[in-house]
């Protein structure tokens, strides 16, 4: 499974130029406003029609400029869960949700509506209209409604941009459940880098209508030379390990490709494989193995490469037996130290984030 | 008791009025959401010709309306001819030509207000539509036409209400033969033309406030209900 997409779209101030493949999982579109990503999405869905490209999943095409093919939005297969919904006002939750699947000619399976209900937590509000649903319960629907229509390819535009802190944290669990339950391949747009660190497998970033980094989210992010183009601010590491203790004391102990992270305790049990997100700015760097510090993390790390930035940092790239970690220090602390490529050296890490169920960032200790 | 109220004569002209009306509504609702969904969604050439056309009978004096009706649908005319020699069909000086007439003249006031309700839906809601599965067709039964259906109940009583008024086209186009043309308007007119007519005017007076009233009533409270089982209040 793996969706080829290229497309090349002048609007006026910018020509978007745009082609990667997708393969199996979630590939996370990110890049600021007005990069391009809606774009790409839309061409891909057929509400677009741009100049230049083409789109196929898996040897279907939906459009190849080339070839002259252009498959009309409805007969793409494509669900598309969009940032505002855009559930029918005029039905039901239930109408809603088997819509699609009417259309796309499916029998009728209350066994599989039955599933993405479970799979939601839809079931309260079956027969309620959208107009009496929260803004994160529209989320849901739609999600639930495209997931129904029987989709080769799930697009989400921002589908959590237009909701607040709480409610984001009230769905990205069932985002999650989606990426592993169902066997979709999801593109998935968005501008937040925490977001996209716990759902995505394989990330394409945007500038100005190009692609200017793409590969997995866990090469890209650790990749101290892509820093520039995703952002200082969101730069930050993704590393996968497995929760290998749950210790009386409330910490949970996580196992990486060498040494352990200790965190507050998380639902998960043991052997689970979790992904975290370590941010440059919360990874502090020693020379000696501190003694007598209260933080728990402190992982002994060689360092891989030193990169200036423009401002007063510098990014350092780290390695822990076969993990990357980013860390970001001021260019007088690096000089200081002599950080060079090469060099052992400590890194403690002030904060993990944690995807996985309903743990959200904490505080490592 | 309204039978009694009402000569004979009287009555007929009631029962005619509300049968025209009746039927010019009902005969230009299809055409009517069509031009009005032509005109609120599409991009085409001539599109501002259509919008004119449209909107004609609204600006031009419907005397001029009438007489070009006659000239075009009459039985000599070009298209009154022809569906005459191939369907039979003859409007001028008939009831169904007060019809036309009457259709005719309500037409821009229809489309007016059900473009406007177009205009309201989202065009997103209908994309969305589309990524699921459902061709152009099938998006405007499923989803802009039940979010429409306020706006083309405001525009058919706008219609009624027009049609039942309807005077200066009619009589130019099918004149005011009692029972066959003589409509509403048409009557009151006449009966104000003899003396003693007075009473019998001022009686469809009545009457034609009723049904004006009644009508707007009626078209409050069914866009209401209509408004709250979409889920639109």
């Amino acid at each position: 499974m793996s969706i080829d997409i290229a497309v090349r779209h002048r609007f006026p101030g910018i020509e978007i130029d745009v082609a990667f493949t997708a393969p199996q999982g979630v590939t996370a579109l990110f890049g600021r406003s007005g990069a391009g990503k809606t774009t790409v999405v839309n061409a891909v869905a057929g509400l677009l029609r741009p100049s230049f490209g083409r789109a196929v999943i898996d040897g279907r095409i939906l459009f190849d400029t080339e070839s002259r093919t252009w498959l009309p939005p409805h007969k793409r297969r494509i669900g598309y869960v969009f940032q505002d919904g855009r559930l029918f006002p005029h039905m039901t939750v239930r109408q809603n949700l088997l819509y699609g699947r009417w259309f796309a000619k499916l029998p009728k399976d209350e066994a599989g509506l039955r599933h993405i209900v479970d799979l939601l937590g839809l079931g309260e509000l079956l027969s309620r209209r959208p107009g009496a649903l929260s803004g994160g319960e529209k989320q849901r629907v739609a999600i639930g409604r495209a997931l129904l229509s029987g989709p080769s390819l799930l697009l989400m535009d921002e589908p959590l941009a237009a909701l607040d802190e709480t409610r984001k944290e009230e769905i990205l669990p069932y985002l999650e459940r989606i990426r592993d339950e169902a066997q979709v391949p999801i593109l998935y747009v968005s501008h937040s880098m925490p977001e996209i660190a716990r759902l995505a497998t394989t990330l394409v970033a945007l500038r100005d209508g190009r692609v200017v980094r793409s590969g997995p989210v866990e090469t890209v992010t650790a990749d101290p030379d892509a820093v520039t183009d995703l952002g200082v601010r969101d730069a930050g590491s993704v590393l996968t390990g497995i929760v290998s203790a749950h210790h009386p004391d409330a910490l949970s102990e996580i196992r990486l490709s060498k040494g352990s992270l200790f965190l507050p305790r998380i639902q998960a049990p043991v052997g689970t494989s979790v992904r975290i997100r370590i941010e440059a700015q919360d990874v502090m760097l020693a020379l000696d193995k501190p003694d007598r510090i209260s933080a728990l993390n402190i992982l002994p790390v060689d360092v891989v490469a030193v990169r200036q930035g423009a401002g007063p940092g510098v990014m350092v790239q780290l390695a822990l037996g076969d993990d990357r970690i980013l860390a970001r220090v001021t260019r007088r602390s690096a000089d200081g130290l002599g950080l060079r490529s090469g060099l052992a050296c400590y890194a403690v890490v002030k904060s993990v984030s944690v995807a996985r169920g309903n743990v959200g960032p904490s505080p490592a200790v | 008791m309204i039978l009694d109220w009402l000569t004979p004569e009287e009555w007929q002209a009631v029962a005619l009025s509300l049968r025209v009306s009746f039927w010019a509504t009902v005969f230009s609702l299809p055409p009517g959401i069509a031009v009005a969904y032509l005109l609120a969604r599409c991009e085409f050439p001539g599109k501002q010709i259509l919008n004119g056309i449209v909107h004609l009978p609204l600006i031009l004096p419907p005397v001029v309306t009438g007489y070009l009706l006659l000239l075009t649908m009459g039985t000599q005319g070009p298209v009154g001819g022809v569906l005459k020699d191939l369907f039979g069909l003859v409007f001028a000086f008939r009831w169904t030509g007060a019809a036309l007439a009457a259709a005719v003249m309500a037409f821009p006031l229809m489309v007016r207000a059900i473009r406007l309700s177009i205009e309201l839906v989202d065009p997103k809601l209908e994309l969305a539509g589309a990524t699921l599965g459902a061709g152009r067709l099938w998006v405007f039964a499923t989803v802009t036409l039940p979010l429409i259906l306020p706006g083309i109940l405001v525009g058919a009583i706008l219609a009624f209400a027009k049609a039942m008024g309807e005077f200066g086209a009619t009589i130019t186009f099918v004149s005011n033969i009692p029972g066959q043309t003589q409509t509403l308007p048409s009557a009151i007119y006449a009966f104000l033309q003899v003396p003693g007519g007075e009473g019998s005017a001022l009686r469809l007076v009545a009457v034609s406030v009723g049904i004006a009233m009644g009508a707007l009533l009626l078209s409050e409270i069914a866009a209401r209900s209509v408004s709250k089982r979409i889920g639109r209040a």
